[in-house]
């Protein structure tokens, strides 16, 4: 049984019993010249209301095209999903009419992506770019939906919102970028906000800003996040539970506060252990040995295993499944048990 | 006291700002570097940190002379490269090397990886006859830990990391007494980092090499560093041994920094103290008078308009033998409790 998140205590809780979004067993490949790349090879995970899921992995993993298919913006073609459901509230939105789907894109699930720069228009002012949400969906007056506007950059509080409605993308610093990306994604107050790296391309004191924020609206709104990330700091700062991608796979889930004291997979383990540490100055950092697989090659059984200083013949054989830990954690290594003891 | 291999001496960098597109007119100027001075020790490594847009690079470029100085030295050995040109600042040139952020623009393309390894011997073929080149640049992949059978193949046949590597060997070819590293591991994944990072250890003890490593990750940094700067809006605010700028920073900047780093502990989240600045840096073309940092400054007073700070150790703790008694540009350092990367 791979569906661990089944078991999560939240499931109980106030809101109902379907989490907000429950991706379950999603595949994804693109067929490319070279062949079929398996981007994205079951991949479950659920969020609720209120939390904060972050997705970690290195790049390639799989993070932005599994949120691309749940926003339903995956290109196809190339892309295409085999297999797999993307539940929200319930109900599988990859059945749904691309009418239905359309309704839930932007007012029900919102994403924000790392580069605002390209993802707002260039050649619109930010006020008219917000405001259009307003008007689209909401049917509001041009004046209503500027009105709107600038009470939107207020809330993300970019100074002197009045002034600036009417300026362009450029004129605003990437930090104030981030923030108007996030006004559009708040705008229609939507349950569910996907975050894609909001500040990877950010320095560290407009990140602790611009993370502060969206945690903030979040708590207002009690919206469900998922924060997709590579950073291990972010990560151990906000969020409530963690999903880790290898190759494709969530190679692990838990709560925050149970994976950075004992990691159940050794992908973990060794990420964990190339931060650098204060007792170790002057030594060599730990290092996971070799490269992450060509997705067009991943390697047989276990796609962790050419790296993985605990890998056995089973683990070149067999993939491990997605096994309960607990009731609250899962790991896919058919030796989650020793790795978490070590 | 430790040798200075490099002294820098008030070092200016201003790039004209100009206007009109036949009969070009200096409207102003982009004060990236505005005056900044430190040593660079014999065999240490000597960290640089500060946001995006500081001057980092363009110290870095200054270093090298690849970019010309506005005013101020650069003396390596006594002598000021500022004023070299033509064979006396080759013969420097080779002593001094740089390692860039960028592995993926940074290699040409279109030639092999043995013909951009052995670049540098085309402009020193005193370091490497003809006949002896190949066996030369064979032996620098195998340093940097490529298989030196690699040498016939291009830039995109290689990793991320593989392709840092290659700059690193090219970086080594002149067997320099400094190499200047620019984010050298920014662009890279976690796992990757830390190989890199281990490499450059390795390197820096079997060369004897002296670093100035560019970084805005601060916890690698810390791992690295013998010295940390912390620049800000074109100057350095701060200097001292890793333990002075991270247990013991005196200046506000320093503090902000740091705080805002997220720590890869959730343990740490309920008890930590962040300092979160507001607003945006101020444009290098028209800099705040006095300190620069008054603007976004807690602490700021009238005097911090009209007098620039110097970075030298604060009169207060000028006696004291504390590890707050360390170089700070602040009229009001003092030492504050901040949980800083780790
Ligand atoms: N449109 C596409 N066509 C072909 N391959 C793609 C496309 N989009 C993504 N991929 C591939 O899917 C894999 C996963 O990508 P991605 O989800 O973006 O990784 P991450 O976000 O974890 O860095 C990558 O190898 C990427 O090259
Ligand atoms: N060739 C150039 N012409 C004009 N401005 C420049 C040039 N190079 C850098 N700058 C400016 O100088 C400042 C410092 O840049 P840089 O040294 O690259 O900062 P960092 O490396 O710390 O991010 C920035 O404002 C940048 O835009
Ligand atoms: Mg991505
Ligand atoms: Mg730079």
């Amino acid at each position: 049984m791979t569906i661990m998140e089944k078991a999560g205590p939240e499931q109980t809780g106030a809101t109902g019993t379907a989490p907000l979004l429950e991706v379950r067993d999603l595949h994804v490949e693109f067929h490319t010249r070279d062949g079929v790349a398996k981007a994205v090879n079951g991949v479950n995970y659920s969020v609720n209301a209120g939390e904060t899921l972050a997705v970690l992995g290195e790049s390639g993993s799989g993070k932005s095209v599994t949120a691309q298919a749940v926003m339903g913006i995956l290109d196809m073609p190339p892309g295409r999903i085999p297999k797999g459901e993307i539940f929200f509230r319930g109900q599988d939105m990859l059945k749904m009419s691309a009418e239905e789907r359309r309704k839930i894109r932007g007012q029900k699930i919102a994403m924000i992506f790392q580069d605002a720069l390209s993802a707002l228009n260039p050649v619109l002012s930010v006020g008219y770019q917000l405001g259009e949400m307003f008007r689209v969906h909401q049917g509001l007056s041009k004046k209503d939906a500027k009105a709107k506007a600038i009470e939107l950059m207020d809330r993300v509080r970019i100074p002197a919102a009045k002034e600036r409605v009417g300026d362009y993308p450029h004129q605003f610093s990437g930090g104030m970028r981030q923030r108007i990306m996030i006004a559009m994604a708040m705008a229609l107050e939507p349950d569910l906000i996907i975050a894609d790296e909001p500040t990877t391309a950010l320095d560290v004191t407009v990140q602790a800003q611009v993370m502060e924020l969206l945690a903030e609206l979040q708590r207002e709104m009690h919206m469900g996040l998922i924060l997709i990330t590579h950073d291990l700091g972010v990560v151990a700062d906000v969020a409530d539970k963690i999903a880790v991608m290898y190759a494709g796979r969530i190679v692990e889930t838990a709560p925050v506060h149970e994976i950075y004291k004992a990691p159940a997979h050794p992908y973990t383990k060794g990420l964990l252990d190339s931060i650098p540490r204060l007792d170790q100055k002057g030594q060599e950092l730990y290092a996971i040995k070799g490269l992450p697989p060509n997705l067009l090659r991943i390697p047989s059984g276990c796609a962790f295993n050419p790296r993985c200083p605990m890998a056995q013949d089973v683990c070149r054989t067999d993939v491990p499944p997605l096994a309960a830990v607990s009731d609250t954690r899962a790991s896919a290594c058919h030796f989650w048990k020793e790795t978490l003891d070590g | 006291m430790a040798e200075a291999i490099l002294e820098v001496r008030d070092l200016v960098k201003h790039f004209p700002l100009t206007q009109g597109i036949i009969v070009k007119k200096q409207i102003g100027a982009v004060k990236a570097v505005d005056g900044v001075s430190f040593d660079l020790y014999r065999g240490e490594t000597l960290g640089i940190v500060g946001e995006s847009g500081c001057g980092k690079s363009t110290v870095a470029k200054l270093l090298m002379n690849l970019e010309r100085a506005t005013s101020g030295q650069v003396l390596y050995k006594g002598e000021d490269i500022t004023r070299l040109s033509g064979k006396a600042l080759k013969a420097v040139r080779r002593n001094i090397q740089m390692v860039f952020q960028d592995p993926y623009t940074s290699l040409n393309p279109r030639m092999t990886v043995g013909d951009i390894i052995g670049e540098p011997f085309e402009i020193h073929p005193e370091v490497a006859p003809k006949g002896d080149r190949r066996r030369k640049v064979q032996d620098l992949l195998d340093v940097v830990g490529l298989n030196p059978e690699y040498i016939n193949r291009y830039p995109h046949q290689f990793s991320g990391g593989q392709r840092q590597r290659i700059g690193i060997a090219r970086g080594l070819a002149l067997n320099p007494e400094i190499i200047i590293c620019d984010e050298p591991v920014s662009a890279l994944d976690v796992s990757v980092q830390a190989q890199v990072i281990n490499l450059m250890g390795r390197l820096q003890k079997e060369f004897d090499l002296s670093y100035m490593f560019i970084a805005h990750d601060l916890s690698i940094v810390r791992h690295i560093s013998d010295r940390v700067g912390v620049m800000y809006l074109g100057k350095m605010v701060e200097i001292g041994d890793d333990e002075q700028i991270y247990e013991h920073p005196t200046h506000p900047y320093t503090q902000a920094l740091l705080s805002a780093v997220p720590v890869p502990d959730p343990e740490s989240r309920e008890h930590r103290e962040r300092i979160i600045l507001t607003g945006d840096v101020p444009s290098p073309a028209n800099p705040p008078s006095g300190c620069r940092f008054r603007t976004r400054c807690w602490k700021a007073q009238d005097k911090c308009a009209t007098e620039t700070p110097l970075l030298a150790i604060p009169e207060r703790f000028k006696n004291v033998d504390s590890p707050a008694a360390h170089e700070s540009a602040c009229h009001f350092a003092e030492e504050k409790d901040v949980v800083g990367a780790a």
